[in-house]
């Protein structure tokens, strides 16, 4: 895998949600991914930098636009040094929260990419990574 | 400090979402539209997300709890004007709005709102029961 082009963004308060969104919108739309594609990438990456917010008190996000067999996509990697997960298939279900949300974050944003990982050290941190390709569905 | 107005239409309230919120202004529409409902004596609040290209589960539990907590101040809450790409994403993310009724624009979002709460009768065309 190729990378094209790379920031880096940190993420501390409620306000930088939104300013990381558009960041990730002039990423997808630079390489032309459709309005849907756009939207549930964006989405994903709105939950997990909610989640980066609220569980570890921010963290750091790099936005990178990627390229593998000639086929473009847009690359986030969530770091924190939060708490860490301590079990993550469960973290990775349905309706499951510690916090007092809906528990939909995680598993909702994997729904919402086409590759998906996420690497816990308990007391440590958590690395989550996502890539939504350009024109994949 | 920044706030989304909320306009008085007849019995309804109309809030239109311009911006992307950031998640004190959402949560400061949910309390200005609370007690906007419980001050005004409104029954029907309409949300008009026709500009918000985001709509994530912290979005979406606000709207429910303008939903529900409206509801039990007597008012209900439409939703109107979502894109087509939000509403695709919501149904994947698994966010289903249970509780959150919804119309295409802000005219249909007008009519099921006056068919939820039932015109309520005035004098010159309440006619009781003919024998």
């Amino acid at each position: 895998m190729m990378v094209l082009t790379t920031s880096q963004m940190d993420i501390t308060r409620d306000q930088d949600v939104v300013l990381f969104r558009n960041r990730v919108k002039e990423y997808a739309v630079k390489i032309g991914m459709s309005l849907v594609n756009q939207t549930k990438l964006i989405t994903a990456a709105s939950e997990l930098v909610r989640n980066m917010l609220k569980y570890a008190n921010g963290g750091k996000v790099t936005l990178e636009i990627v390229s593998r067999n000639n086929i473009t996509g847009v690359r986030l990697v969530f770091e924190d040094q939060g708490p860490g997960i301590e079990n993550i298939p469960q973290a990775m279900q349905d309706g499951f929260s510690t916090g007092k949300s809906l528990g939909m974050g995680l598993p909702g944003a994997k729904r919402l990419v086409n590759e998906f990982d996420i690497k816990s050290v308990v007391g440590k941190g958590t690395k989550v990574s996502i890539i939504r390709w350009k024109n994949a569905v | 400090m920044e706030r989304i107005p909320i306009l008085k239409m007849g019995e309804f309230l109309l809030v239109t979402i311009q911006v992307d919120l950031y998640d004190r202004l959402a949560l400061t529409l949910e309390n200005d539209l609370i007690n906007m409902v419980a001050k005004s004596g409104s029954k029907g609040v309409l949300i008009d997300i026709s500009s918000v290209s985001i709509v994530d589960s912290f979005m979406g539990r606000i709207l429910g709890n303008i939903a529900s907590m409206s509801r039990i101040l007597d008012a209900e809450t439409v939703v109107v004007g979502m894109q087509p790409a939000v509403a695709i994403t919501l149904v994947e993310l698994g966010l289903t709005l249970s509780g959150v009724h919804t119309a295409l624009n802000v005219e249909k979002g007008i009519d099921l709102l006056k068919s939820k709460i039932g015109d309520t009768p005035t004098d010159e065309d309440h006619d009781g029961i003919d024998d």
